[in-house]
């Protein structure tokens, strides 16, 4: 056996799972055929909220190649309400969910009835066929509106459109002062309304799920980021014993939270399985993908941030109105109070309160979409951090080096309640601002300002923290989750020496087969090449909680770490036994066992077919080296960084240009810097899509009028720059591997750098907000309305802000 | 509707009604499911196969229309074992995440590199527009592409891929 000689860990090792991916041999969930495999289609309301009086499926029945054609009258007594696994408040309100609507529809896009043909072309030729009668009802769709007396409602039966309404006070909590008193002797007032807007995850891989009933298993396959959480929840849904599901993510075609889902589809693919008794197939559209899987973001955020007039920071109060659209998906109301530890962000603030409403709108439902929470938290205070710059007349990174927490003064307790265990935001810092050429841009900046140049630089700034590793039970239980955050993984031994890596994360383009197998790598003293890793299959990989929060490297991955332990643990014992020496006079490196002061050595590999043979083993002790571990972490990671933006923007036309992204972000040690850099541009085009080009827009009548890729602006390779990114490094202390994870930083990071670059291009203009996304015509319009005392041509409307709205979405 | 189409070099004949995508076609009929489906307006690209050498996107083309041509797929590109360069340069350059339109951006790649032998980013980014990916940023994407630039000197892909090129020197273009 060769050894590894230098660590796997920190290598820029290319990945194992391409060889599948670049040559087309991949196993998508579509691509799964099975004999007599039926397929599926869904009916989807037109409306966004009425009354269903009839349907009338007989003309659709009797199509040729129609097998059947369910309404969700049909499967109203087996198809269960739709789990929401986060009741944020005791009095939450949630209404009923079922899989296919049976009495009335609440978004446009909610599933009616589900045809099953021979082939996906009969089945989509018959839904053309099958007459529902509508009575339509009031459309709900503004959460101002939804909430004033009176309003129309979108579940009568709730007696409201607030579903709950969550609290934290600094005060209240023990954690700092009193708000409303530091907002009552504040020097500055900076109070802004800032739009999230509706965003949709959009995954390139379209939602897939197969099942297969004719086993003792129903076996589902599912394109989905939560296996594991899938087959519990299927169960706990439908009552069909958890036992006798299995379900297994395939290769997965990216998430980003749009597959952390229990989805109306999967369920009723099960229930129409079993109905059948055959296996059954649906694929959606793009169009239905967009239409009908979760959407994200969408809020309303009114901030009061007090401070001195030096720049010091002395409150902030947080009040949102969260859109969670027609029902409570798996995670929907948790979503915005993820956020609620991490609008103090990375400065110190003495005094805190967050209260988030969340709101039901006749809208397709919102989840997790990358980052939740937090992106918009990070939003939020980096675009008011900038505003009181502003304000104060100070450099914007002055203010916040001004504010924020020395690298000296860590492990740090917010005003929040969180333990920062580690940071260095002045590395992060200098480093950026040298890569950028922070003061060249600005004194171009200025040179371009006193010409009056038609295009206008701007420079914008993030300097943002997160919290990654989801997470802590206790701090899960806390917060009224269901579930834990723990992780499971489990490390077998082959006679071979070869080793085989069980793993409860669910990989969807993340490269967990690399990273984990370099991990193991370097735990057992085996080459890379030998390590083989498991997952996303429950009857393999029984325990686990799945890929979602940045948690795969920093829960998943140190149950490994753990497991793997425990095999050398035990291979210690045998090592002592065969060289036949005391325990303690064992070594280990580099894969293999010495007797300590002497060349007497046993391999990892012999000792791993010492066990396979069993022949020779210590007294009592049992012929297998494998072991399992559960991970449960104590706190969560927080991974930081320093983003710097250059926009050019053309005061003539409001086109927006990024000239120049620099981040540099501190996400701890690194166990594979390729693809950590691929995570970190994926999540900067993710976050400068929001700042720039997506939203997901509704019309009147509450139809989704962005409901393909033409009109979905996902950004392609035209709209985006080349991104120059660095790290420094300062190890979690919260894990043995001192990782943090990096899933969503760029994209927690980069939506408020990208706007406070658009906005300082024309603050001169007499412009404090533009509303996202940055279209060229919102950029304009603010520029028109600028305000006259501070250069712009004027209007009775300050900046661009909400107001620009009505000023054309596109 | 009999059609006579050669995929991947083996030539198939089957009987397809009219409205059958090309895409539907590979993947149902044939099994070529290394070609995948992610949009279904065009925008996407993740479909992308050469016909008679140029890319084309399979959903906005039916079956029938492919009949007597050549089709090439992801599942082609490789001879005797060894990968493509653009498919080598995805992999070294990691221009690929969850890797679904990885298909469809290599395929484009091709055909982009046919076109321009030595492209420079902007021409990279500019010919890849109708290629979406979701998870890289399409940095390493631009990487992954001028690297193959640079191992298929001289001369990108086989002779019917330059067709357009050779039209426009002859034009006078470029």
């Amino acid at each position: 056996m060769t050894a590894t000689a230098e660590p796997e860990v920190g290598k820029a090792r290319l990945r194992k799972e391409d060889a599948r991916l670049i040559t087309g041999r991949t196993r998508w969930t579509d691509n799964i055929t099975l004999p007599g495999l039926l397929h599926l289609a869904f009916l989807r309301s037109p409306v966004a909220h009425a009354r269903i009086t009839a349907i009338d499926v007989s003309a659709a029945r009797s199509m040729p190649g129609v097998i059947a054609v369910f309404t969700g009258r049909d499967l109203a007594d087996e198809q269960g309400s739709l789990p929401c696994a986060w009741p944020i408040t005791e009095d939450m309100k949630a209404p009923n969910a079922p899989s296919l609507a049976v009495d009335e529809v609440n978004f446009a896009g909610e599933a009616v009835a589900v045809v099953v043909a021979r082939g996906p072309y009969e089945a989509a030729d018959a839904l053309s066929a099958i007459d529902v009668d509508y009575e339509e009802l009031p459309v709900v769709l503004d959460m101002a509106a939804a909430l004033a007396d009176g309003a129309d409602l979108v579940h009568p039966e709730l007696g409201t459109n607030k579903s709950a309404l969550w609290v934290f006070d600094s005060a209240q909590a023990g954690t700092g002062g009193d708000v409303d008193l530091a907002i009552a002797e504040a020097e500055v007032l900076i109070e802004r309304t800032y739009r999230q807007q509706r965003l949709i995850p959009a995954f390139m891989e379209p939602r897939s799920v197969v099942v297969d009933p004719t086993g003792e298993q129903y076996t589902m396959w599912s394109a989905t980021q939560i296996p594991h959480i899938l087959r519990l929840m299927v169960a706990l849904t439908t009552g069909i014993p958890e036992h006798k599901v299995r379900v297994i993510a395939p290769d997965v075609g990216g998430g980003f939270g749009g597959k952390l889902q229990v989805t109306p589809e999967e369920v009723v693919s099960l229930l129409v399985a079993r109905r059948l008794g055959k296996p059954v197939k649906w694929t959606e559209t793009r169009s239905e993908s967009l239409l009908s899987a979760h959407h994200g973001r969408d809020q309303v955020q009114k901030l009061t941030l007090a401070a001195r007039r030096d720049g010091t920071v002395t409150g902030l109060k947080v009040e949102l109105l969260a859109d969670m659209g027609a029902y409570l998906r798996l995670v929907t109301p948790g979503v915005p109070i993820l956020g609620a530890f991490m609008f103090n962000a990375i400065y110190k603030f003495p005094a805190y309160h967050f209260a988030c409403t969340t709101v039901f709108t006749n809208k397709t439902p919102t989840d997790a979409y990358r980052g939740a929470g937090r992106p918009e938290a990070t939003y939020a205070i980096e675009r008011l951090m900038d505003e009181l710059a502003a304000e104060v007349g100070m450099d914007p990174l002055a203010v916040r080096e001004l504010n924020w927490i020395k690298h000296e003064e860590f492990p740090f307790t917010t005003v929040a309640g969180l333990e920062y265990d580690s940071g260095d935001y002045e590395a992060a810092t200098a480093k950026a601002k040298e890569l950028f050429d922070y003061d060249g841009l600005r004194a171009e900046q200025a040179e371009r300002r006193a010409r009056g140049d038609v295009v206008q630089l701007g420079i914008g700034i993030s300097t943002f923290t997160e919290m990654c590793g989801l997470a802590p039970s206790r701090v899960l239980g806390a917060l009224s989750y269901a579930a834990g955050g723990w992780e499971h993984a489990a490390v077998r031994m082959l006679p071979s020496g070869k080793v085989e890596v069980v793993t409860g994360s669910s990989a969807h383009g993340q490269g967990h087969e690399t990273a984990w197998s370099q991990i193991v790598a370097d735990q057992l003293g085996v080459p890379f090449e030998d390590v083989e890793i498991l997952h996303g299959d429950t009857q393999t990989s029984p325990r686990g909680l799945d890929t979602y929060g940045s948690r795969s490297l920093t829960v998943g991955a140190i149950a490994v770490v753990k497991a793997a332990e425990k095999v050398v643990a035990k291979a210690r014992r045998i090592a002592a036994h065969l060289l036949e020496c005391a325990e303690d006079d064992v070594e280990f490196s580099a894969g293999a066992f010495s007797v300590r002061g002497t060349d007497k050595l046993v391999a990892m590999s012999d000792i791993a077919f010492a066990v396979f043979s069993a022949h020779d083993l210590p007294e009592g002790m049992e012929p297998s080296l494998d072991a399992e571990a559960t991970f449960d972490p104590e706190n969560f990671s927080f991974p930081h960084g320093t983003h710097l933006c250059a926009a050019e923007v053309d005061t003539e036309t409001g086109a927006v240009r990024l000239r120049k992204y620099v981040c540099v972000d501190d996400i701890g040690k690194v166990v594979n810097p390729l693809i950590v850099e691929g995570q970190v541009h994926g999540g900067l085009a993710q976050g400068i899509a929001q700042a720039l080009y997506e939203e997901a827009v509704h019309d009147e009548a509450g139809t989704l009028v962005t409901g393909t890729f033409a009109d979905y602006l996902l950004p392609s390779a035209a709209d985006l720059p080349a991104f120059v990114t660095d790290r420094t490094e300062t190890p979690s202390s919260t894990n043995p591997l001192g990782v943090k994870g990096v899933g969503e930083a760029g994209t927690i990071a980069s939506t408020p750098a990208v706007v406070n670059a658009v906005v300082d291009a024309v603050r001169h203009l007499g412009v404090n907000d533009i509303a996202m996304p940055c279209t060229p015509m919102r950029v304009w319009t603010a520029i028109q309305t600028g305000r006259p005392d501070a250069g712009g041509p004027g209007s009775t409307e300050a900046g661009g802000g909400l107001g620009s709205l009505s000023g054309g979405a596109q | 509707m009999r059609i006579t189409v050669s995929v991947d070099g083996t030539a198939y004949t089957d009987d397809v009604e009219p409205r059958l995508l090309l895409v539907h076609y590979l993947r149902d009929k044939l099994g070529k499911v290394g070609t995948v489906v992610g949009c279904d307006t065009s925008n996407c690209g993740a479909c992308t196969v050469h016909v008679d050498g140029h890319s084309v996107k399979s959903c906005s083309m039916l079956a029938v229309q492919a009949d007597g041509r050549e089709v090439t797929t992801i599942e082609g590109l490789a001879r005797d074992g060894k990968l493509h360069p653009v498919q080598q340069a995805f992999h070294d350059n990691h221009a690929l995440q969850c890797g679904f339109c990885t298909p469809g951006m290599i395929m484009q790649a091709i055909d982009l590199l046919a076109d321009h032998p030595d492209p420079d980013e902007e021409t990279v980014r500019s010919g890849m527009e109708g290629n979406l990916c979701r998870c890289t940023g399409y940095q390493n994407i631009v990487r992954a592409v001028r690297d193959a630039a640079g191992r298929m000197r001289p001369g990108a892909g086989p002779e019917a891929e330059r067709v357009e090129q050779r039209s426009a020197q002859l034009s006078g273009g470029e």
